[in-house]
């Protein structure tokens, strides 16, 4: 154990003055692991700032909340089948509160999208949704300021908002917004409440902290009326563990609202984000996959040039390789020295990418909330180490088994 | 006992389809405190010689005995030891590594000797002041002479307290005097109880050793003491 030990800290030290003999060599060798970690590094911090954001934007909608719609947010079904099915109206919201019987929350919804002002600014293209006072017990929001509007304002169809974070930043850099009239494509609001951050970018419209919340009847008396378009029926079990009975309830109930019989199909949906998952999984999960396997390709190039560059090295040392076996260097110290040049190359290289990739993201964070975690830190250093055994294993193979004879009389 | 046995070696490369003889059937026995010069036309065998000796190469067929010990029954590892500890290199390119300087250089068989650092530097040194290379442990090989560069390399060979000394023709990269001078150095290692053997084409130069061993075309021609053996005056420093 003494001896490895000793091999191994003499082994580095010949390494470390190979590499500083030929300074420049290396610097270029480096550059290519350089490279190569710090946009892996930086690729799947972003992957994972993304995916974080996609969690944490799903899981502000809940897993237990459910939403009836008229059609199923994902779909095989033919269109001609699903075409003439009935809006979900207002009544049958309230003869389906009255029926179920496990939800621990019912809420209609309904949305529009209009511009939002406050004296000179604005916000265009805004998700404005529409409910009662229960809504908020659908969701899992947290409040900066304020509160939801009530059942009495809801009821009464008073102009009253609640905004999301990025809305309340973007109108109300300097003052708090509680108590301010907004306008809401040209009609008065008052705020009652800020959202605390959802910080869930990737939902982009859908991320509540880019929505506005007013009460169900007010939307009916400003925008349209009732019946212009089906609402949604949020439901919201009583934890993860009911989802699958209060699905049931709320189909049975659902099928009794909407009139059907027996053998007719359900003229319904009942979505959960587990869909928003799937087809999130689908589309991003492939884009991300590509984009790993093109930044990995970059530190495969840069580890054959560290393979080049090695067995470059190990042929002009051909007469060191001699003489160090002539004088003692036993196979394996001789392997362990080259690996230990190409790992100290791939090491200072990936450690220099990490510092790179530490610092893009800190630039991107501005745009995508990343954050190198731990794991990335050590990846990093794994992937290095990884790459410079690997690329150094045949050349200082083929240094370690030189004929020491034939090495010592190479020119 | 003989430090070095040999009965009936033979070393044949094959080039192509064709085989070379670079030995045929050589045997010899070298004692402890032995000086030998190995003399011989080009392409006679002398280096193909000292390889197996110095344990660098492994004979075709025949026997090597090394301190009693049977050579082609080592594992690389054993080899390598003993070329570490028992055996002194000196080559006539002098082989020291360029971006080492004088005193790491003779540290190097040290190092895979397993040698604390401390312990290192102080042998080192030492061997350096031996061949009279004090005042340059820390040059590098550019800033030295010929003669000065072959010193360090018979001090990287001494360091180790080695059984036997093996030298490729030393000399043949150095002028008549500075030749000569490494020759003094031969006669001063071999005065304090080393064994030498050494590779030349100099007649003068064998003259030196106490004994001359001649191949031809992988045979030994002559093996010879010297009678009027030539003593270099020491202590010139
Ligand atoms: N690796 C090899 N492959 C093929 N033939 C070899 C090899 N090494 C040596 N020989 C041949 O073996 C013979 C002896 O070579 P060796 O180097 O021992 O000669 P030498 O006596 O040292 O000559 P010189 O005085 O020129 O150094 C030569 O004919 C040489 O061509
Ligand atoms: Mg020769």
């Amino acid at each position: 154990m003494r001896i490895l030990v000793f091999e191994f800290k003499e082994g580095l030290i010949i390494a470390l003055r190979a590499i500083l003999s030929n300074k420049i060599r290396s610097i270029l060798t480096m550059l290519g692991i350089f490279i190569g970690v710090a946009v892996v590094i930086t690729m799947s911090t972003a992957i994972k700032g993304i995916d974080n954001s996609f969690q944490s934007g799903i899981s502000s909608l809940g897993t237990d909340v459910m939403y009836v719609d008229k059609w199923a947010w994902f779909t095989n079904e033919e269109w001609w089948k699903i075409r003439n099915r009935k809006n979900i109206t207002m009544e049958e919201y309230s003869r389906f509160k009255d029926l179920v019987k496990l939800p621990v929350a019912v809420a209609p919804v309904t949305n529009t999208i209009q511009t939002v002002k406050f004296n000179e600014r604005r916000v265009d293209n805004v998700f404005v949704n529409g409910s009662n006072a229960d809504y908020v017990k659908t969701t899992n929001f947290t409040f900066a300021e304020g509160r939801f509007y009530s059942d009495i304002e809801s009821n009464a169809a008073r102009q009253v908002a609640v905004i999301g974070s990025e809305i309340a930043k973007k109108l109300f850099p300097n003052i708090s917004p509680i108590d301010r009239t907004i306008k809401i494509g040209g009609f008065n609001y008052k705020i009652v409440g800020v959202l605390a951050e959802q910080g869930s970018f990737i939902l982009g419209p859908w991320n509540p902290d880019n929505q506005v919340y007013v009460p169900i009847e007010t939307i009916f008396k400003n925008f349209f009326n009732r019946s212009f378009r089906s609402i949604t029926i949020n439901v919201r079990a009583n934890g993860p563990a009911m989802v699958e009975e209060t699905k049931a309830e709320i189909e049975g109930v659902m099928r009794k609202v909407r009139g059907l019989t027996y053998n007719q199909e359900n003229d319904f949906s009942i979505n959960q984000q587990e869909g928003l998952q799937q087809s999130y999984k689908s589309v991003v999960g492939v884009i991300q996959i590509a984009g790993l396997f093109i930044t990995g390709l970059s530190l495969f190039v840069g580890a054959i040039g560290i393979m080049n560059i090695m067995f470059v090295s190990v042929k002009e040392r051909t007469k060191e390789i001699g003489l160090r076996k002539a004088i003692g260097a036993k196979k394996r110290t001789i392997l362990s020295q080259f690996l230990l040049e190409s790992s100290v190359i791939c090491l200072v290289g990936g450690l220099a990418g990490l510092i790179a990739a530490i610092i893009i993201s800190l630039l991107i964070n501005q745009f995508i909330p990343t954050s190198i975690q731990i794991d990335s830190v050590f990846l990093g250093i794994g992937v290095s180490l990884f790459t410079g055994v690997i690329s150094g294993f045949a050349p200082a193979y083929t240094a370690a088994k030189m004929d020491a004879v034939e090495a010592l009389r190479y020119e | 006992m003989n430090i070095i046995r040999i009965e009936h070696i033979a070393k044949i490369y094959k080039v192509g389809t064709e085989e070379v003889h670079a030995l045929r059937d050589v045997s010899l026995n070298i004692d402890k405190n032995e000086y030998v010069a190995i003399m011989g036309p080009s392409g006679s065998g002398k280096s193909t010689l000292m390889n197996m000796l110095g344990c660098l190469d492994t004979p075709t067929s025949g026997l090597y005995l090394f301190k009693g010990v049977s050579v082609s029954e080592m594992s690389d590892n054993q080899l390598a030891n003993i070329r570490n500890q028992e055996i002194g290199f000196v080559f006539q390119t002098f082989n020291l590594l360029a971006r080492y300087d004088a005193i790491h250089n003779v540290e190097l068989p040290l190092v895979y000797a397993g040698i604390s650092k401390n312990e290192r530097r102080e042998r080192a040194k030492r061997a350096l002041i031996d061949v009279g290379l004090g005042d340059r442990m820390n040059h590098k090989p550019n800033e030295l002479s010929g003669g000065q560069r072959q010193r360090v390399a018979i001090a990287r060979a001494l360091v180790t307290n080695p059984s036997i000394i093996l030298a490729d023709e030393p000399t043949g990269n150095l002028d008549s005097k500075t030749g000569e001078e490494i020759m003094g150095l031969f006669h001063e290692i071999h005065q304090k109880g080393n064994t030498i053997i050494l590779v030349t084409h100099e007649e003068y130069i064998a003259e030196h050793a106490a004994r001359i061993i001649r191949l031809k075309d992988g045979l030994i021609e002559k093996d010879e003491i010297v009678n009027n053996r030539y003593i270099p005056a020491t202590n010139e420093k």
